[in-house]
């Protein structure tokens, strides 16, 4: 989104290194990733994109060999400082994963949990409220109304992911990164999210991985390429789809390796 | 070419078909064994159920029993039983010389006395009258009543008199012996006695001594393995603790016993022979069995699901709390259940610890003296009376009651938590 024909920088990644134990997942990563709009990061198995998106809500925590070097710069605030509060940058930037992992619960907890932590809703009525909207948002509203305290588990694929995108934004994050989130889904329930994306991008950062240049290409206003751990392009998709600078991005985006 | 590929066909169907066999007759033989095993016992043990009671007239003589007119409650509670209750038995054959009184005597457990006391203590107008009264049968007789006793032994080498077979056969010709449930069974405690030993001591003991293994073991446990599993970085240090803990499940139970003994009874000062000490020495040796357990499911439950509520910003100990413990729970009461089942039947680290003990009474805490039931399916084993034999059945028989009652108990809790998240 452009304010006054300035783009809104929403996420700054600065020279970020990743290592799992000695061995170096990321190079010298430096990327800009703007306000209110969809950026896919693209690339073969292996280069490093999940990596990166994991390392915008410190995921990488939990896997003790691994290690971050460099500064993210989420809202001007160095992510990778001691004083940042994994918990709340965690509220602010919400994931929806490749597998859908929804708790084994009822829809209502599963949509419910975040605000519930976070203590967000002050009442039952507003609980009740945040889960109807969430669940709207998400496009799912229609499907469950009627089922809410059934597990979640029970739902189809795509349902389940779409309640695990409702999930997510139930705490209203500023950023939502979604790590191929429709690789374990049908073609019907991939048009299904895609269109969703495009509606949450009014109100959300998004950044999403995937393997489908098709898909980054439909839903996406900007593109990275990754390949090898390097950062090889980025820029509007238009142009990498199009008219790539680099010989490699090129390749890639007419199948020629990947 | 063609036949060739139909004979490797061939051969790998008749290679399942052998599988299957061998796996079918595996199951056949395990199956067989269980059978032979609870016939075995049940064989034995279920006669220990009944008891055997001669039914014999007494006449409550006020002059024999010292009883003045009208006599009070503590009258009666003081009086002398001892001579009418031998001259009932005495009376059982009018022609009996002395030592014939004696025999007739023994046919009766030596508590004939006080059943004939309470009979009078129910009803304080038999005094001059007289009434047929059940009292226990000696275990010999309950046994040759049972068909359990050689008769035709050569009469030295039997512990019944030809003389008392007589008297007994006349008195069950006339209809006055007879077999009825055996609730003393259930309701005494052990006794020197077979006919009068029961189990109540060692099951309150074994009781007592499960619910403080359980209340030390499992807390521990549960911490020990979730503080393993989702908090300790992994290191050398906490793969060391982690083979210990292997291993410890691997040390002898009587290892723990000697624990107990040393640390709990030498220096601590408890109680010796209680459920208390039992209990503790058990947990010991429950301990590892349900942290591998507890961290069995707690590995299991999919990372996703952390990955989830961490990526919701939950921390680490919303996370584990709200949803890895409640999901790994199913698999840590089974766990649990399994090691109180161990515990159950541990006799080894009892015995050493004094549980051993003669106990007469009945426990009403842990801090009593107490058996428990397979230390007292032990200590039967090694009577010699014959009546006893039936008794150790009958004690395996209520030990393995428990333990499936207990699987069962395990099972309703598992179906229910598993019911909730799936």
């Amino acid at each position: 989104m452009r304010k006054n024909g300035v783009k809104m920088i929403k996420i700054k990644a600065k020279d970020v290194d990743v290592f799992y134990g000695k061995k170096q997942a990321l190079f010298n990563i430096s990327l800009d990733i703007e306000e209110n709009q969809v950026t896919a990061l693209i690339g073969p198995s292996g280069c490093g994109k999940s990596t990166f998106l994991r390392c915008l809500n410190r995921m990488n925590d939990v896997i003790d060999i691994c290690s971050v070097k460099g500064e993210i710069l989420i809202n001007d605030f160095n992510i990778n400082d001691k004083s940042c509060d994994v918990v709340r940058l965690r509220e602010k930037i919400g994931m929806v994963f490749q597998k859908p992992n929804p708790f084994p619960k009822t829809l209502y907890e599963n949509v419910s949990y975040g605000p519930t932590i976070h203590g967000i809703a002050q009442s039952k009525q507003e609980m009740d409220e945040i889960v109807e909207t969430s669940l709207k948002k998400a496009a799912l509203w229609e499907e469950v109304k009627d089922r809410l305290h059934e597990p979640g588990t029970g739902l189809s694929g795509g349902q389940q992911q779409r309640l695990c995108i409702a999930r997510a934004i139930s705490v209203r994050p500023e950023v939502i990164l979604m790590d191929e989130p429709c690789s374990a889904l049908d073609p019907i329930a991939t048009a299904q999210i895609e269109e969703l994306i495009d509606e949450l991008k009014k109100e959300h950062t998004i950044i999403i991985v995937t393997h489908s240049m098709a898909q980054a290409a439909r839903v996406s206003q900007n593109t990275g390429f990754f390949h090898l751990g390097q950062l090889i392009e980025h820029g509007s998709t238009d142009k990498i789809f199009k008219n790539p600078d680099n010989k490699k991005t090129q390749d890639y985006i007419t199948g020629r390796f990947g | 070419m063609n036949k060739n590929k139909e004979q490797l066909l061939n051969k790998r169907y008749k290679a399942e078909q052998r599988f299957r066999l061998y796996g079918l007759s595996a199951i056949f033989m395990a199956l067989l064994f269980l059978t032979i095993f609870i016939f075995k016992i049940f064989s034995t043990g279920y006669s220990a159920f009944q008891k055997t009671w001669l039914i014999v007239p007494v006449t409550f003589d006020a002059e024999l029993m010292m009883l003045d007119q009208n006599p009070s409650k503590e009258d009666l509670q003081d009086a002398d039983y001892y001579d009418i209750a031998l001259k009932s038995m005495a009376d059982l054959d009018p022609n009996a010389n002395e030592d014939q009184e004696n025999e007739l005597k023994r046919m009766v457990s030596y508590f004939f006395e006080k059943e004939i006391k309470n009979e009078l203590l129910n009803d304080p107008n038999l005094i001059g009258k007289t009434k047929e009264v059940y009292l226990t049968a000696s275990d010999d007789l309950d046994q040759v009543f049972k068909g359990n006793y050689p008769r035709d032994l050569p009469e030295d080498q039997r512990r019944v008199s030809d003389y008392q077979l007589k008297i007994f056969d006349q008195l069950v010709a006339n209809g006055k012996v007879e077999s009825k449930f055996n609730i003393s069974f259930f309701t005494n405690a052990d006794s020197r006695e077979a006919e009068l030993a029961g189990i109540a001591s060692s099951f309150m003991g074994s009781i007592f001594s499960i619910l403080v293994c359980l209340m030390i073991a499992f807390p521990v446990a549960v911490l020990a393995a979730i503080y393993l599993e989702e908090f300790a970085p992994k290191n050398r240090f906490t793969d060391f603790i982690e083979v210990n803990i292997n291993n410890l499940a691997a040390v002898p139970s009587i290892v723990f016993g000697l624990l107990g003994l040393g640390v709990l009874l030498a220096i601590f000062q408890l109680p010796r022979s209680t459920p208390l000490v039992g209990g503790i020495t058990l947990s010991l040796m429950t301990l590892p069995t349900i942290i591998i357990a507890a961290r069995a499911s707690l590995k299991a439950v999919p990372p996703s699901i952390r990955e989830a509520a961490l990526a919701m910003g939950a921390s680490r100990m919303q996370t584990t709390m709200h949803h890895t413990v409640p999901l790994s729970m199913p698999g840590t009461l089974s766990g649990t259940i399994i090691g109180l089942a161990q515990a159950l039947g541990e006799t080894a680290p009892l015995i050493l610890i004094g549980m051993v003990a003669f106990v007469n009474t009945i426990p009403g805490s842990p801090m009593d003296p107490a058996a428990s039931l397979p230390v007292q399916i032990y200590i039967w084993a090694e009577s010699a009376e014959r009546g006893f034999v039936e008794k150790v059945s009958a004690c395996i028989m209520v030990l393995l009651g428990f333990l499936i009652i207990m699987n069962l108990f395990a099972q309703i809790i598992r179906h229910k938590f598993e019911k909730k998240w799936s």
